[in-house]
């Protein structure tokens, strides 16, 4: 095993019973990510349950609350890796309620997971996961229609499973789907191929996931650093020293670059860009970097490093898209909240509520006003300062938000910039 | 120009974004210092994401008494070397005071009672966040914790009422008397952990190296000897070559045979053994779900 592989975090969907927690298991048991105490407990438990053989399922069964309703009910991060890559998996849910947590694993991912039962094809479940995956920009999508066992590897079935989808994606922002027939109970073109699906010409899904490409995922085109935090020794050795700490939300930085402060839009250079491992020439993202300008000037949290000639939208006013995640109380219109958007911390006012997305159809409801947990709205805020914004869809770090209750402090909800 | 990172760089980065927010949002944060890899690593990492400026955070050390005696040494060196204050939360105080009571029997250990240690430790310093080396990929119930872990004012941790963590905007806003648990390596395996100090050449305790050593076996688990257990009768000691794979006490960690003399050799047993790490810590067996019946009360 090398220490150079990549790293690619993926998120899984599907309704309940669809064999998300049988995928899963298998595809950390034939990765070899399976400990033996870990697989002994988890045939133990099936004998306990009176079950046969070993339920690989119940290997991300969570919490002791979930164990005892059988359900998964929160966002469970998985890790498995092959000699090609490391894998992180966000294991959503697939109930209706919980459009939260499949929001919440889609933030991070480069890959969505969506699985189809064979027998049932495109449902309800299914759209819903394939809107979430296309509003929160997931790069790539992969269609795993599972079960093919119990529908004797049709590649007729499938077609139809693959046309039906192909027809309602149509209408959603996603680029990159894949199809794949497979069977995670017994492996069918999971990790090997299967030879019940001769007609299938494809990869396996761990193909798929090894090789996929994900390098261009992160926008490396417009240069983006919120000062996360200011370095200041106040040591003799480093006396005047002032480094700012941040991660490159986007673009290139280069040593030596001219670059404009946000929100002052004073301009000076790049004089040195500190690594975790000592000077670089240039920084990227996902990088966590410390820089040096050659002019004192003052930046603090919240500041913004740009390009003279590329600079990100400075406004007051926002239009998102936002996912409600709060249950005790619904959005309020005219409602104020604390926001984030990358390290900015400010306070904002809802100032509308455009429309309701219904999220099985992408029906815009422009009555229905009320958004509880769960719903997804289009609504403009106003901030009390500036924010420095692009569009969600030109990037993820510098196009999202999260809305915090002020009196509960929890966060209430999670927004993509249009 | 390939702009594409290694896992490790990608995780290594994902780290010092979380302890750089922990220092921007907390006003009295600290690390967790048990003296075990995983917060060798974030000590590690710490250094990295304030250089050149010190560590600003002290290292928090609940000490039970039944350390392995290299486990401190180990530490007052690490403190020393990178100028970062030590303070040590003391059991064998807590039960000097009856503060707590020690168990008894054969399989008396004191991680319970470092909960409450720890819990008055953090009271006493106000701290507001307390940094430590735990990972998802360890057990069940921590797969689904965050990175930013809020717990009420009694330190207690509610899975079912957890903040949504999205992107990389991490939420610490908390009201007065409540505090935070932050896990910046929550996801490193423990392969990913071995390889990056590998990469790094990490100093560690000598611990974790194939080393000879008393010890006796107990519910197919070795236990090094020491006076802090009480052995059965029928409980034989031996001389056998052995290293840990965690580090915690004396009571309860088990020891493994192995000759793994250098981290690569670690690594290379790692990645072919067939048992998680925590599979030898007699405190996780006592029931299926016992490492979250211990984090709920408010255990890391
Ligand atoms: N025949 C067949 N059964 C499957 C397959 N995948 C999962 N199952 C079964 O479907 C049921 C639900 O699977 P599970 O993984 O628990 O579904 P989840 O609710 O999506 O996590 C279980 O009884 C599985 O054994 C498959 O490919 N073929």
């Amino acid at each position: 095993m090398t220490d150079n592989t990549e790293l690619l975090r993926f998120t899984t969907a599907g309704s309940v019973d669809d064999g998300k927690s049988t995928l899963i298991g298998r595809l950390l048991y034939d990765s070899k990510s399976i400990f033996q105490d870990q697989y002994d407990q988890i045939k133990d438990a099936t004998e306990r349950r009176g079950e046969e053989g070993v339920n690989l399922a119940l290997l991300t069964d969570g919490l002791k609350s979930e164990r005892e309703q059988g359900i998964t009910i929160d966002v469970a991060y998985r890790y498995f890796s092959t000699p090609k890559r490391k894998f992180i998996i966000a294991d959503t849910p697939g109930h209706i309620q919980y459009t939260r947590n499949m929001v919440t694993g889609a933030s991070t991912a480069n890959v969505a997971l969506i699985l189809i039962d064979a027998r049932n094809g495109v449902v309800e479940q299914t759209r819903r996961h394939a809107i979430i995956a296309s509003l929160l920009q997931i790069p790539h999508i992969v269609v795993c229609v599972n079960k093919m066992d119990l529908v004797d590897y049709s590649q007729e079935e499938y077609s139809k499973i693959q046309e039906s989808f192909e027809a309602f994606a149509a209408k959603l922002d996603v680029v990159d789907v894949h199809f794949i027939p497979i069977s995670a109970l017994l492996g069918d073109n999971v990790v090997s191929r299967s030879e019940k699906t001769p007609w299938y010409n494809g990869p396996t899904l761990m193909y798929y996931l090894e090789n996929v490409h994900i390098a261009s995922d992160h926008n490396f085109i417009d240069a983006r650093f919120p000062v996360q935090f200011v370095i200041r020794p106040n040591t003799d050795e480093f006396h005047d020293y002032r480094g700012y700490a941040g991660r490159l939300a986007g673009g290139i930085m280069k040593k030596g670059d001219t670059v404009t402060l946000l929100p002052t839009g004073f301009s000076t250079k790049i004089k040195q860009i500190i690594g975790p491992d000592g000077e670089q020439d240039e920084a990227f993202p996902p990088q966590s970097v410390t820089v040096l300008l050659e002019d004192d000037l003052d930046l603090s949290r919240g500041d913004m490093i740009v390009r003279e000639n590329n600079q990100p939208e400075i406004t007051q006013d926002i239009e998102v898209m936002l996912c409600w995640f709060d249950s005790s109380r619904p959005l309020q219109q005219r409602g104020k909240y604390s926001i984030r958007h990358t390290t900015q911390d400010a306070r904002c006012i809802v100032k509308e509520i455009r429309y309701k997305l219904d999220i099985n159809s992408l029906h815009r409801d422009l009555d229905d006003k009320n958004i509880n947990m769960n719903d997804i709205a289009r609504v403009v805020l106003r901030t009390t300062k500036p924010l420095f914004i692009d569009c969600y869809r030109k990037n993820r770090n510098t196009g999202s938000i999260i809305l915090i209750d002020e009196a509960s402090n929890n966060t209430v909800a999670a927004g993509m910039i249009i | 120009m390939d702009y594409n990172i290694s896992h490790l760089k990608e995780l290594e980065a994902e780290s010092i974004f979380i302890l750089r927010d922990v220092a921007a949002q907390f006003e009295r944060p600290v690390i967790m210092f048990s003296g075990g890899k995983d917060s060798i690593l974030i000590v590690h990492l710490a250094h990295k994401a304030f250089y050149p400026a010190k560590i600003p955070f002290p290292l928090l050390h609940v000490d039970t008494g039944h350390n392995f005696p290299e486990t401190l040494e180990y530490r007052d060196n690490l403190s020393e070397r990178l100028g970062a204050k030590l303070i040590i939360g003391s059991v064998e105080e807590a039960i000097q005071s009856g503060q707590a009571v020690e168990e008894k029997g054969v399989n008396a250990s004191r991680n319970m009672l470092q909960i409450g240690v720890l819990l008055s430790a953090l009271e006493k310093g106000k701290f507001d966040a307390a940094m430590g080396g735990a990972r998802r990929d360890e057990e069940k119930a921590r797969a689904k914790e965050r990175f930013f872990s809020h717990r009420d004012e009694f330190g207690q941790w509610d899975p079912k009422n957890q903040r949504p963590e999205l992107w990389n905007l991490f939420n610490g806003r908390k009201q007065m008397g409540e505090h935070f648990r932050i896990f910046p390596i929550s996801n490193w395996t423990e392969l990913d952990v071995w390889q990056y100090l590998a990469m790094e050449n990490v100093e560690l305790p000598s611990l974790y190296f194939s080393h000879q050593r008393e010890v006796f076996e107990r519910d197919g688990t070795l236990l090094a000897d020491c006076d802090y257990i009480l052995k059965r009768p029928d409980e034989k000691v031996f001389t056998e070559t052995v290293r840990c794979r965690t580090i915690g006490d004396m009571t309860c960690t088990g020891v493994w045979k192995s000759n793994a003399s250098t981290v690569e050799d670690i690594i290379e047993e790692v990645a072919t053994t067939r048992m998680t790490e925590r599979g030898g810590r007699t405190d996780d067996k006592r029931s299926e779900t016992a490492m979250e019946d211990r984090k709920k009360e408010g255990y890391f």
